[in-house]
């Protein structure tokens, strides 16, 4: 049976986002958590692998208790233990930070595993570089924005769309993979399951101790990246606001800026005589 | 012009697979450059591979002052393993005080492994690179939910990575009669064996390049409340000669394929004309489209950045609009 380790972060909702309308700042701590969509896929990909070989799927979770919220999802739709990554000293740790915490976690809860699955990237912060990092600091061959994987005996065979190539690659397992977000379509939670993931006690809470991890080089402190500065982005243009309806405001666009919209376009907009 | 010290270095990955279609490098180039006058450094490129002379020759006619050539038949693939430990290991004899990698799907998982080799920081998809007073490098990347931009600098922590966006920075002209120094490196002999082979590569047509190239860009976001009416956009795209761009919400939602894209590393436009149909605008969309676009953006709300950033802000509904906007095009087109 294989044994698979999935990393899963819970990352702000985007659509969801609570904007303060005097600061024009986010406001993050009221903002609706979700499981990362790449997570999601890759998480997928585990359980498809499960299917066809037999696995036992390791979710691991980094962040705030409240991040538990995704290793419960992920219990229900088929990872069979969860741990949750949580202390304090961790938060603000950049990704060279990031990938060591999670390599500790791997080395001592599943020293066996065949495959570590990560999302290709997550939506807030799109560094990309946890799981190239975490291959990095275990040794391990691995692939980025795996689109479809294969599997035969120890040897997994990977393709992926890289700068404008389709790439067929193969590696010996153990490895890594971080999962595009293009094949692997999650499936629905569905309802049974969710009530097992929550009745269940396979959900493991660990701290920097039980990691063996000096609380020094963690977090924001151990990070050799430092953010100085954070601003809303925008540039700086005339704004022109059109109302009323739909055919009224199209009419007045067309007639004030046909010119340079028949331009771009090379067609001559000019109204005719009606 | 301050005299150069070659014990300051800037060092950029020579990313030439894709040469023709992207220019990252060069550009990245032309910005190392001018970082380089500001702070007396060298600037140089490491190229890898087999039969790269073509390249090496590119990299100094557009400003490099050094090119490192690894070149071996077993370079011959972009393989991550080999790449990463030959980049790293120049890196810790040559002590550079800046590496830059352009942000093509190789270089962002290239930089990750290199950065964690050389123990220091690494910032993805960089926007904006500046030299702060104390010669620090600050490194503006998009964050937080795709809304905001973050500078980020490595105090007192070597070398500082950054990958950076393609389309940011102009190349400089090429100059043949440029001179530059060419240094011919052996393979380490301790270079371990590559673990992940490549079976098979073959080149596929994408559209993002059209979609890059196009003069007009229809995008389109949830505000299009579903995959019918987003299919409007397809229309409205055909009168208009246009390419149609998606929000990442509306890819995962499966109303637009993945080429359509806008705001990867890849993703990056440069429209005269674009509208924007129901998109709230988060950072993605508004850092991968160029300034001088005329921008029209059709949203519900007017305070979404995206209106807030458009030349014409038309609030409405957006597939209302999009209707509106096809029945009197083809009125006028026929006309």
């Amino acid at each position: 049976m294989l044994n698979l380790v999935v990393c899963i972060k819970q990352v702000p909702m985007v659509t969801e986002l609570p904007w303060d309308r005097q600061t024009g700042t986010l406001r993050r701590e009221l903002a609706e958590g979700m499981m990362n969509p790449a997570c999601k896929h890759a998480l997928e990909g585990a359980l498809q692998l499960k299917e066809t070989h037999g696995a036992f799927i390791t979710a691991i979770c980094m962040g705030p208790p409240t991040a538990s919220e995704v290793l419960f999802e992920a219990g229900a739709l088929g990872a069979d233990r969860c741990l949750m990554l949580s202390d304090a000293r961790m938060a603000g740790s950049d990704t060279l930070v990031t990938s060591s915490v999670l390599a500790r976690a791997v080395e001592i809860y599943c020293p066996d595993f065949d495959l570590i699955l990560c999302g290709c990237h997550t939506t807030d912060s799109e560094t990309a570089q946890v799981g190239p990092q975490l291959a990095e600091e275990l040794d391990l061959p691995s692939v980025a924005y795996a689109e479809h994987l294969a599997l035969e005996r120890n040897i997994l065979t990977v393709r992926r769309l890289s700068d404008g190539f389709m790439e067929t690659l193969e590696m010996q397992l153990p490895g890594l993979v971080t999962v595009a977000t293009q094949h692997f379509v999650p499936r629905y939670t569905a309802l049974g399951g969710l009530q097992c993931a929550f009745a269940g006690h396979n959900l493991l809470t660990i701290g920097a101790e039980d990691l063996g991890l000096d609380p020094h080089g963690l977090g924001l402190k151990g990070s050799p990246t430092q953010i100085i500065n954070v601003y809303q982005s925008g540039t700086h243009k005339e704004n022109l606001v059109l109302n009323g309806s739909a055919k009224k405001i199209v009419e007045d666009l067309l007639e004030r800026f046909e010119d340079r919209l028949g331009g771009a376009i090379g067609k001559d907009l000019k109204a005719g005589e009606v | 012009m301050k005299a150069t010290n070659p014990a300051r270095r800037i060092m950029v990955f020579g990313d030439y697979r894709n040469y023709f279609q992207n220019r990252v490098t060069l550009q990245l180039l032309s910005r190392a450059v001018e970082l380089g006058r500001e702070m007396a450094a060298e600037v140089s490129v490491v190229v890898i591979g087999d039969g790269v002379d073509e390249w090496v020759g590119e990299y100094i006619a557009h400003g490099a002052h050094r090119v490192y050539v690894y070149e071996h038949v077993r370079l011959k693939d972009y393989n991550i393993e080999t790449y990463a430990f030959l980049l790293a290991r120049l890196a810790a004899e040559e002590a550079p005080e800046i590496i830059l990698v352009g942000s093509t799907a190789f270089g962002r998982e290239l930089a990750p492994r290199v950065a964690k080799k050389l123990g220091t920081g690494l910032t993805a998809d960089c926007i904006a690179l500046d030299l702060k007073a104390d010669g620090l490098l600050v490194q503006t990347a998009p964050a937080f939910g795709g809304s905001l931009l973050a500078e980020i600098v490595t105090p007192g922590v070597y070398p500082q990575m950054a990958t950076v966006r393609a389309g940011i920075y102009q190349e400089i002209p090429h100059d043949y009669a440029a001179q530059g120094e060419i240094v011919r490196l052996a393979l380490p002999e301790d270079l371990p064996r590559e673990r992940v082979r490549l079976v098979r590569s073959e080149r596929q047509p994408t559209r993002a390049q059209r979609l890059e190239d196009a003069r007009v860009v229809v995008l389109g976001g949830r505000g299009m409340g579903s995959k019918k009416k987003f299919k409007g956009l397809y229309e409205l795209a055909g009168l208009l000669g246009a390419e149609v761009g998606a929000t990442r919400p509306v890819v995962y939602a499966r109303w637009a394929g993945q080429e359509a894209l806008v705001g990867q590393a890849e993703g990056h436009i440069r429209p005269q004309v674009l509208f924007s149909f129901g998109i709230s605008g988060a950072i993605q969309h508004t850092a991968g489209i160029d300034d001088g676009a005329f921008i029209i953006a059709i949203n519900k709300n007017p305070q979404a950045a995206m209106m807030e950033m458009a030349d014409v802000a038309i609030v409405a509904d957006a597939p209302q609009v999009c209707a509106a906007l096809i029945r009197e095009l083809k009125r006028r087109i026929r006309s």
